[in-house]
């Protein structure tokens, strides 16, 4: 079956970096070419369903130090929909339970002829360094409490198919900002798109500070629901927390989980968010996970064109015109 | 023995309120007179550069015992007569910690085998450095430490700190706090503030420093001890020096170069070369650590030379050890930083890298007094050069200064007499 948009034959020029490491330093047409370039994967492949063969001969690896189920599966499939082979290297069974350090086995991957890294670390920089020691693409899933690059897209793309113009949309983060490297990603992503972003959450998990970029923080969910057009609800990440941020889980979901209760106090049309895994109880209550201003399943059919966007960015082939950097190093290997 | 004359140089002795230009006579190792008069076998063309006392840095990780892939005490002394230093203090933070007569002796001995320049040992405020039981602070005195330190951690017990102050005050020696309250900087990585919550990095707080502070001159002041503050690094850190100097506590401090000069900012690029405890601030806390200088709030420049081998440092983040190279680019920092902007002269360099950490260890150090054992830097003061790891005497590279160009420069390095290192031979 013909698609009504056919996918694109090489990189557009308005992209010039070789990675994609965090939204911080994107511009808000960067972040604009990365929505329309899923966008157009999401469509050329049927809603995300049909495989193309527009990175056929390429390999991409997935190098995951940490856990992950979702993310690694959603990059793996929408690698495979644009017909790249798929290798998955995870920590555990590594050598690097052996000492070797993340470097030497990252290049010991890029010796094996791939063409990009798919790369989640608890710590913060991790992409980073990686991306300054190896010549291959480099694409973050996640760096710690930093960023989630894909998540925040995915989340902002979501959002826009909703509402289409961002900007003057109110976008309520719920929850862990400390810990979140998607809220972040997604307080960058939104606000270069004009969106307004409240961050919501107690002190000790929501510093003060972040008004120094501009967003709101507030401390009372009950104050922001009626104000919010989208509210993404963030997981508590108690793995990543030294000493337990609040009293109790039941003090938590009594102070900040998105209920029916509160759901009655917003707007008709409010979206609901969460990028998962959802804490059913803490974050949010089961009525409202479910109801039908959850986003919660679009996002996870966004990742993959979102993915298959970014991946298509980082090792589609340049066209002969592009002089931008990416091409330079491309044309350099 | 032969005589060496030092002709022509400014020479610049704030012990003796010298700053004139003249010549330096040397004689059997000593300083004989700073008079333009004599004649000497040797002469040394001193033109255009800065003559002064040995420069002293009272605070190097020599990592021997126990870490020599990151540095030996030959290797260690060699980078410090080719920063300049013809004298350095040695933390006893190694493997096994340097609480015990024999190991103050093994760092004399090693030291002396290098024949660099002089090493100081500082030993161990506690047993093992494990916080829990003062260490035999009388025989390590006889042994010739010159100060005491649990440096790497602080000393986290109260009272423990309390009788340790105490203690000393007998031996009149000083102990050099690591100034931090481990619970709150437990995990950090970097400074706390914006950048550290933009970069999703785990913060280390200036209060975990400054309530460590307070805590010390606090016990100071209670039992008349001697308190010198390890390398300083927070505006509120110098604000409670500064009180307790009005008020006479016997307190004294140390800045590290790299905190007069580098700010958080630099985590931005996740390089753990920036890595150091304390960790690298913010701008305004970098004005403050400069006007504690100016204004002799923060006595002296001491350097935290930490070396790590390379791979060590060639970490994520979290895993990579704290620490920077400090002895090679001191002098260079120091000029470019707070002598060519004008925020000091000469004199009152010379006092917080010669002088005062000399009096602060009670060595016989930091003088051109005749008689004083010529220990002697020769700086050029216009000397333009670029940082080059690669051509460290340091057995370690983890400087984030290479490829800076920095002015300011020693030329050579004069320890008892004998030149041990000169520029370009």
């Amino acid at each position: 079956m013909a698609n009504a948009v056919s996918a694109p034959s090489t990189v557009p020029v308005g992209w010039p970096h070789r990675h994609l490491l965090d939204l911080e330093r994107l511009t808000s047409d960067e972040v604009r070419l990365l929505l329309d370039t899923a966008a157009l994967f999401k469509e050329a492949t049927g809603g995300c369903r049909q495989k193309l063969s527009v990175l056929a001969g390429r390999t991409v690896v997935n190098l995951f130090f940490e856990n992950s189920t979702r993310t690694r599966t959603s990059f793996s499939l929408a690698a495979r929909r644009l017909g790249a082979d798929v290798v998955d290297f995870s920590a555990s069974t590594s050598s690097l339970s052996k000492g070797e350090s993340f470097i030497d086995t990252a290049r010991n991957l890029e010796a094996m002829g791939i063409d990009a890294v798919v790369v989640r670390h608890s710590t913060p920089g991790t992409p980073h360094l990686l991306a300054q020691h190896l010549h291959v693409g480099v694409i973050n899933a996640g760096d710690g409490p930093h960023e989630h690059p894909t998540q925040g897209l995915l989340d902002i793309f979501s959002i826009r198919e909703h509402v289409g113009d961002l900007r003057g949309v109110t976008v309520g983060l719920v929850g862990d900002i400390a810990h979140s490297r998607t809220a972040r990603s997604n307080l960058w992503g939104l606000t270069k798109l004009g969106a307004k972003v409240i961050l919501c959450g107690p002190p000790t998990l929501v510093s003060e500070r972040w008004r120094e970029f501009g967003v709101e923080v507030s401390h009372s969910l009950d104050d922001i629901v009626p104000r919010c057009d989208v509210l993404n609800l963030l997981r508590i990440q108690f793995e990543r927390q030294n000493t337990r941020p609040f009293p109790s889980v039941r003090e938590y979901a009594h102070l900040y989980a998105m209920t029916g209760e509160r759901l009655k106090r917003a707007r008709k049309d409010l979206l609901i968010l969460a990028p998962g895994p959802i804490n059913r109880g803490v974050e949010v209550t089961a009525d409202v996970a479910d109801c039908p201003q959850s986003l919660i399943l679009d996002q996870v059919t966004n990742g993959l064109a979102v993915r298959m966007g970014a991946l298509w960015l980082i090792c589609g082939p340049r066209s002969a015109g592009d002089s931008s950097e990416a091409a330079a190093a491309a044309r350099h290997i | 023995m032969t005589k060496l004359l030092i002709r022509g140089g400014r020479v610049v002795d704030p012990s003796q309120g010298i700053d004139r230009v003249d010549d330096v006579l040397i004689e059997n190792g000593v300083v004989a007179a700073i008079d333009g008069g004599g004649s000497a076998e040797e002469t040394i063309d001193a033109g255009g550069l800065i003559v002064c006392p040995g420069l002293v840095d009272m605070h190097v990780h020599l990592r021997e015992p126990g870490r020599e892939e990151d540095e030996t005490i030959a290797t260690g002394a060699r980078a410090a007569v080719a920063g300049g230093f013809t004298s350095i203090a040695c933390i006893p933070n190694t493997e096994p910690p340097i609480d015990t007569q024999a190991n103050v002796e093994f760092i004399h001995q090693k030291a002396a085998r290098a024949d660099a320049c002089n090493v100081f040992v500082v030993a161990c405020v506690s047993r093992n450095r494990e916080g829990k039981e003062l260490a035999e602070i009388g025989q390590l005195v006889e042994a010739g430490a010159v100060a005491f330190s649990d440096d790497g951690a602080p000393v986290a017990d109260a009272e423990l700190m309390r009788r340790a102050f105490e203690y000393c005050r007998m031996f009149d020696k000083p102990i050099l706090a690591h100034e931090e309250v481990l619970e709150l900087s437990r995990g950090g990585v970097m400074n706390e503030g914006l950048v550290s919550l933009v970069l999703g990095l785990p913060g280390m707080p200036a209060a975990a420093e400054d309530v460590m502070i307070g805590r010390d001159i606090a016990l100071a002041e209670v039992t008349g001890g001697r308190l010198h503050v390890m390398h300083v690094s927070t505006a509120g850190g110098a604000a409670l020096m500064r009180a307790a100097k009005a008020r006479g506590v016997r307190v004294t401090a140390e800045a590290c170069p790299h905190h007069f000069t580098l700010t958080d900012e630099s985590l931005r690029g996740f390089d753990s070369n920036f890595k150091m405890s304390p960790p690298l601030r913010t701008a305004a806390d970098v004005d403050a650590i400069i006007a504690g200088l100016v204004d002799g709030t923060i006595d002296c420049i001491a350097t935290d030379h930490a070396p790590h081998a390379r791979e060590k440092k060639m970490l994520e983040l979290d895993r990579a050890p704290f620490g920077i190279l400090g002895l090679e680019t001191a002098v260079g920092l120091a000029v470019t930083r707070l002598v060519v902007p004008g925020r000091i002269g000469w004199p009152r360099l010379v006092e917080a890298m010669s002088t005062l950490p000399a009096r602060i260890l009670g060595i016989n150090r930091g003088t051109l007094r005749p008689g004083a054992i010529a220990d002697i830097t020769l700086i050029d003061p216009d000397c333009s050069w670029q940082v080059d790891v690669n051509a460290f005497q340091s057995k370690s590279v983890n400087s984030p200064f290479h490829g800076w160009t920095l002015q300011g420069r020693a030329v050579a390095t004069i320890v008892g007499g004998r030149v041990k290192y000169r520029l370009g031979s």
